[in-house]
């Protein structure tokens, strides 16, 4: 029988990691991702899962030691934020490489320098080539669903990559929020027992994990099959998610088209300014403008077509990005949005906006900056090439 | 105690064909290394020479399984491997009869400098494993580069002879004292010179319950630039001369192995590398001087702590 909770998404996350009880956690503290492993590192004392549990010594040992264990058999989560995904780069590529199902909670807090310990996600766009599926939430709520999922994503045979799922520090982490939290049995069905690829411990199968490639070697092929394995997700994270809505009653889009059907101008988004933004949609609508919100919920595999599919009939799309490219063209989110609308032979005009650095507030009036703007360029007719600020002290 | 003639039935578990230099002091040391163990090894090996010569896909030399991950966390992906064992064990996701041994095997770059952090932390958190370090002071793979294992006045790539510098100018870490330092079951200074001595250590090694630490000299012919055919006998120098003693702590009791008989002059063991030339030279007295003080001021602590008298 579910449960309704009100807790943080901290919480949530801790929960979703005790139901799933995995064989192993690597993992090292660091704000604003704390709040989780230390709630779970109370479920591991009071022996209610049979994870064995490292501390280890730097978030760079966590992702090598869950390596390490993911590749002996063990079910692994693990969890960082900001800096800590940052030491762990080099590692993310070789998780991915090596095709380990680890499934991690990312809680997104801005990359140094300065050091800021609030929200935008700088930290997992950064990761964004690794190879890691990517799921953003907007709520306590789907960070609970999605961290239940991403264990049977990254497990599925046809997908067998690693999986991070975001949301966003201070903001979602660690504010109260209502949570339908599903029973223990529910999710144990639901994750199922693990069954590796492969392991490492059996002695009667050695095997080498890791190995040279020398200049006649296979990288480029081999790079080629985690791509396809990343197009493969598609189909599998669709299918996890009908049979999770089955499960818990609650739909998991791989993107939340919120008014988008007779809009004519809209704002896509990631994270829990979604919520704002719906809210701003609903003002807007309600004084007759025909506003519309996408909410990317799956960031990697990138759903082209489905974006596509789902902004295509606009006249205007502005891009709220948490996160820039400093010297690039724009902001993560924007590239990606309006590579994808290129090819159309109507298009939307695209702008971006860069929002919320290092934990700046977004209001509801900022979110209207942004739909205003939105309509002063789609009457203009063409789009600004630089992208816009949101919120900057001026 | 493995006698000699049990050890030379037991298979090999680093198979030939691996692409090492003739005369590499790893691979003697991995082969006698894998020997001792009381069960079946699994391993992990940090990037440099061992790991890009001895697993080219599609072939590996290893018979045991083996995960190469990055260059500075062998020590923590071994820590990995290790405990999902136990998890699996403990929940009877793996046979209980299921009986495995798990070793890291990093060079002195890995060991002593990028990975010093991930072998401190495995060691602390006393996970049950064999951490080897493959010593031949200095970063080989890569081209000879220096590292916090290069002694006092060595040529190294990155520590060259000139008119401004000569050699390296500071003195070497002392990584068996640090590994000692965190309290583990087993620690121990090791050669390939001396294979009987070796084994033994890591057979113990094995058999300890917690973290063991074997730091392993093990000449480089390319590096220290000597024929590929006196890798033994130069280790055995280093021996010999007291550079390089032979010791292990066993529960945190200092045991002194070796005892050299003569007191054989370091000038013999420069005289045999290309890396210490430069040191016959007349103006670089001092810098040979400093390194005979350093040997004989560690010979002494470690006189010391063994309880032996000089």
């Amino acid at each position: 029988m579910p449960t309704t909770v009100a807790i943080t998404g901290n919480s949530a996350i801790a929960i979703a990691m005790r139901q799933i009880n995995p064989d192993v956690v690597a993992v090292y503290p660091i704000t604003p991702q704390t709040s989780a492993v230390e709630e779970f590192s109370d479920y591991v004392a009071q022996g209610k899962v049979t994870t064995e549990l490292i501390n280890v010594e730097s978030e760079h040992s966590a992702m090598s030691a869950c390596v390490g264990a993911s590749a002996a058999g063990a079910r692994v989560l693990t969890a960082t934020s900001s800096q800590g995904l940052a030491l762990m780069w080099e590692v993310l590529y070789i998780a991915s490489a090596s095709r380990l199902p680890i499934v991690m909670y990312n809680s997104n807090r801005t990359l140094s320098g300065p050091i800021n310990i609030h929200c935008d996600h700088s930290d997992s766009m950064g990761a964004r080539d690794s190879g890691w599926i990517q799921i953003y939430s907007e709520t306590a709520q789907e960070a609970y669903d999605n961290m239940i999922q991403a264990v049977r994503i990254s497990e599925n045979f046809d997908v067998l990559l690693p999986s991070m799922v975001m949301m966003d520090g201070f903001i979602t982490s660690h504010a109260l929020d209502r949570v339908d939290i599903l029973s223990d049995d529910d999710v144990k069905g639901f994750v199922g027992e693990h069954k590796p690829a492969y392991t490492m411990l059996d002695p009667e199968h050695p095997i080498t994990v890791g190995p040279f490639d020398g200049i006649g070697g296979f990288y480029f092929e081999y790079k080629k099959a985690q791509t396809e394995a990343m197009h493969r997700a598609f189909d599998v994270i669709e299918q996890v998610g009908k049979e999770f809505e089955q499960l818990s009653g609650r739909a998991q889009p791989i993107i939340e088209e919120y008014r988008l059907e007779d809009a004519e101008r809209a704002i896509v988004v990631i994270g829990s300014t979604a919520g704002t933004a719906k809210d701003v949609v609903d003002d807007l609508r309600s004084k007759g403008e025909k506003v519309g919100l996408l909410k990317i919920r799956l960031f990697r595999p990138f759903p082209t077509k489905r974006i596509k599919d789902a902004l295509k009939h606009l006249n205007a799309v502005g891009v709220m990005d948490r996160a820039d490219s400093i010297g690039g063209m724009g902001a993560p989110v924007y590239m990606e949005i309006r590579s994808a609308l290129y090819n159309l032979d109507t298009r939307p005009i695209v702008q971006g906006y860069v929002y919320g650095l290092g934990g700046r507030d977004v209001g509801k009036t900022d979110v209207l900056k942004a739909f205003d703007d939105l309509a002063e360029v789609q009457h203009a007719g063409e789009p600004s090439d630089i992208v816009k600020y949101i919120g900057l002290k001026e | 105690m493995t006698t000699l003639k049990e050890l030379s039935h037991k298979e090999e578990l680093l198979t030939g064909g691996h692409r090492l230099c003739a005369g590499c002091g790893a691979s003697i040391a991995v082969r006698s290394i894998l020997l001792a163990a009381d069960a079946p090894v699994v391993s992990g090996v940090a990037t440099g020479c061992l790991e890009v010569s001895t697993t080219i896909y599609p072939y590996t030399a290893w018979r045991t399984s083996l995960i190469h991950n990055a260059f500075e966390n062998c020590a923590a992906t071994v820590t990995g491997v290790e405990t999902a064992y136990r998890s699996l064990k403990k929940q009877g996701k793996l046979p209980a009869d299921r009986e495995l041994r798990f070793a890291a095997f990093g060079g002195d770059g890995s060991s002593y400098d990028i990975g010093f952090q991930s072998l401190s932390g495995a060691l602390e958190r006393g996970h049950k494993f064999v951490y080897v370090c493959y010593n031949n002071e200095a970063y080989m793979n890569t081209g000879i580069q220096r590292s916090g294992a290069t002694p006092l006045g060595t040529w190294t790539t990155t520590t060259p002879v000139g008119a401004a510098h000569t050699g390296k100018e500071e003195h070497h870490k002392d990584l068996t004292f640090v590994a000692a330092a965190h309290d583990i079951p087993y620690v121990a200074q090791a050669s390939v010179s001396h294979p009987r001595d070796l084994i033994n250590k890591a057979e113990k090694a094995f058999q300890a319950n917690g973290p063991a630490f074997l730091n392993v000299l093990a000449p480089c012919p390319r590096g220290w630039r000597h024929e590929s055919n006196l890798t033994v006998e130069v280790a055995k120098t280093a021996v010999e001369t007291k550079i390089w003693p032979l010791y292990e702590i066993e529960n945190g009791e200092w045991k002194l192995n070796n005892r050299p008989k003569k007191d054989r002059p370091i000038e013999e063991y420069f005289a045999m590398q290309g890396r210490y030339k430069h040191l016959t030279a007349p103006a670089n007295a001092e810098i040979v001087e400093a390194y005979k003080k350093e040997v004989a001021r560690k010979w002494s602590r470690l006189m010391r702590m063994c309880g032996e008298k000089e």
